[in-house]
């Protein structure tokens, strides 16, 4: 892979180590206004590998109840990004591993396209995923800010992404990686995957793609988790980890034992 | 052809803008639907066998053309001359149908067994319930459970046609939440589902298509008025706005006519500066909802705002991309109408016409009051839809005064 930056990226340096890679989504915000940095704390010292730390939208359109109710509670709890990136400043003091801001275009364009990568930067964010941000558009007027700020655009694939799209994904994403959405659905725990999901993750996993994969939506205990991992270098668990947290009466433990049950 | 392609500074670009308003705004889940919306819409709407089916449904199934109507009391009254397009006395009434039938014959195509809607004042999910029934497709429909209670007529029509009408009970339970939910509703069944979308509004190539299916009424009224006053333009169109389809369509073949003044009425709720509005053009900044960059009302972080109308088809946080790029260009003036103006008008045109309009509709009547038109100006408003399904709003909102 040619690489003219002598810098290597959290990112990078993750997919090159490991396997079997362990991506947490939560919502900023929830369940409490300031347990966003206990979470990454928890989260960091129970051996995460990566963290999604999602911005919340009043209208989150690719998301299902779990995290539809989460964002609206942090919402309503005050969460807002100019909030976020004060609690995130002091974020690298306590964790190394790469850090993503999930969440819908429209507060990003509010806030400022290079405000905010300016401060995303600034708070040692890695990555951003956002699901209504078209390809089209990233490369004609987001991926040059993105880059001057050294974010990476993480993308989605879905199980009807046609192949020769899936290939221009690739080319995009090999410093970073793939977010391969586990079916056609919206977010939300399951249990289990059809054999029609597998075959999809069998078809990916013989596309030889050059990008490292992340199987997102629908993951949500330790079976679904090493499903994934049979057919991609990982797996994201968002509203199964949402769920404990608004369960949880004791967030250090719970989340602790959460990932530990993961492994 | 009706669905012709015209060049002109207020149609769509290549890009599915509309100056800087419209676009793609969607999750990668959906990028394959609408792509394929997106390159095939034109050469299915503009075949020939398209065209002479939907012309045929058009006049046989939906009555049209409608009527353009001589008002002559609300002539007098106000000193001006008056022509209501009855889109009221279209089949299942309002103009929404004349989007449905295009679209269904649209999803037919696409070889789609399902069809998934939102609606807010019931008028599109009555409309579209009905021509799932006649083309034999299954019906979900979403709506806002707030709409469910006030316009419980239209649910009993939704189920008698057939269809199955799903609660949204997100956010205001209004026409917002019902189009997250139709449109997770389709994320989640991609292949077999047809998304038909109510308004003007959402991703390339919703919001041209809709206007296309909908500018039969501008088409019609053009010829309409030629044969009873010798011109083919008013000075005046009147329309109200929710996500701007009716508008759309009356707008439609006069935005490239200088000297015809298009006037947008939206939904002032109980006062564009009262916190209950869904005033959008004097609320809104530029932003991203369902779909399109258009004007959005929000917050400074950019959350949604829940709107406030009393009518459920006006009660939307946005407007169409076009109609955005109506408003910033000048080409269309955009007035609110509170809940009050709207009520009274409503209560007038019964009164003087024998006509009862839909609340919505009765935004754009309400305009009468204001405009000053003078004695030989010629001003066309679109009666977009009959109020049964606003009776029970209607004797709420007035009480006794109905008793006299
Ligand atoms: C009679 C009538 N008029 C107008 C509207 C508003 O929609 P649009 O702005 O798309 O015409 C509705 C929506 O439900 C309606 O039922």
């Amino acid at each position: 892979m040619q690489n003219t930056q002598t810098v290597t990226h959290r990112l990078q340096l993750l997919f090159a180590a490991k396997r079997n890679i362990l991506n947490i989504y939560f919502t900023a915000g929830f369940p409490q206004l300031q347990d966003t940095v206990r979470i990454i704390r928890a989260l960091s010292a129970a051996g995460v590998d990566m963290i999604e730390i999602g911005m919340p939208f009043s209208d989150p359109l690719a998301d299902g109840p779990t995290i539809q109710q989460s964002s609206q509670q942090a919402l309503d709890n005050g969460m807002s990004l100019r909030l976020l990136f004060e609690q995130l400043k002091d974020i690298r003091q306590y964790t190394d591993v790469p850090l993503l801001l999930m969440g819908y275009l429209n507060p990003v364009i509010q806030f400022g396209v290079e405000n905010f990568c300016y401060a995303a930067q600034q708070v040692g964010i890695d990555g951003l995923i956002l699901p209504d941000l078209p390809m089209h558009e990233y490369l004609s007027e987001y991926k040059p800010v993105f880059e001057r700020y050294g974010l990476f655009n993480i993308f989605l694939i879905t199980p009807q992404t046609a192949e020769e799209r899936i290939r221009r994904i690739d080319e995009l994403s090999q410093e970073s990686f793939i977010y391969m959405v586990s079916s056609a659905s919206t977010t939300g725990a399951k249990q289990g995957f059809s054999d029609e999901q597998c075959r999809y993750f069998e078809r990916i996993a013989a596309m030889q793609l050059k990008s490292p994969k992340l199987i997102g939506f629908g993951i949500s205990d330790k079976a679904t988790f090493e499903g994934a991992c049979r057919y991609a270098e990982g797996a994201i668990i968002g509203s199964a980890f949402i769920n404990l947290l608004s369960q949880s009466t004791d967030l250090e433990t719970d989340i602790q034992q959460f990932v530990a049950a993961l492994r | 052809m009706i669905l012709e392609t015209i060049t002109s500074p207020f149609q769509v670009d290549e890009k599915g803008y509309y100056g800087q308003f419209g676009g793609a705004y969607i999750p990668e889940l959906l990028y394959p639907n609408i792509s394929e919306l997106a390159e095939n819409y034109l050469r299915y709407i503009q075949s020939p066998d398209f065209q002479e089916e939907f012309n045929n449904l058009l006049r046989d199934y939906v009555g049209r053309p409608t009527p353009l109507y001589f008002a002559w009391r609300l002539s007098e009254k106000y000193n001006t001359r008056v022509y209501l397009k009855r889109e009221d006395l279209c089949h299942t009434g309002a103009h929404k149908i004349n989007n449905t039938i295009g679209q269904i014959l649209l999803a037919k195509r696409l070889g789609k067994r399902k069809i998934v809607a939102e609606t807010g004042a019931g008028q599109h999910g009555v409309a579209t319930a009905t021509v799932c029934a006649l083309m034999g497709l299954d019906c979900i429909v979403y709506m806002g459970a707030v709409d469910i209670e006030r316009q419980a007529p239209n649910v009993a029509r939704m189920r008698m046609l057939g269809a199955e009408v799903r609660a949204a009970m997100s956010g205001s339970r209004t026409l917002k939440d019902a189009t997250n939910e139709a449109m997770r509703h389709w994320i989640n069944n991609p292949t077999d589902t047809h998304y038909i979308i109510g308004s003007v509004v959402g991703p390339h190539p919703y919001p041209d298509m809709v206007a296309r299916f909908q500018s039969v009424i501008s088409a019609e009224i053009r010829k309409q008025l030629a044969e009873k006053t010798g011109s083919e333009l008013p000075d005046y169109v009147l329309a109200c706005v929710g996500g701007g389809s009716n508008a759309a369509g009356a707008f439609y073949h006069f935005m490239d006519e200088p000297s015809v003044k298009l006037i947008a009425l939206e939904a002032a709720g109980k006062g564009v500066n009262s916190g209950h509005s869904a005033a959008t053009t004097a609320l809104g900044k530029p932003g991203i909802l369902h779909g399109s960059k258009s004007l959005l009302m929000q917050t400074p972080d950019g959350q949604v705002i829940e709107p406030y109308s009393i009518s459920a088809g006006l009660d939307y946080p946005g407007i169409g991309p076009l109609h955005a790029h109506l408003f910033t260009t000048g080409r269309a003036i955009f007035v609110p109408v509170t809940d009050e103006e709207a009520m009274e008008a409503g209560l007038l045109c019964s009164r003087l016409e024998g006509i009862i309009p839909a609340i919505e509709t009765a935004h754009a009547l309400a305009y009468l009051e204001k405009l000053n038109a003078a004695p030989n100006e010629t001003v066309v408003i679109c009666l977009s839809g009959r109020g049964d399904k606003d009776l029970q709003t209607y004797i709420n909102w007035f009480g006794d005064r109905l008793k006299k």
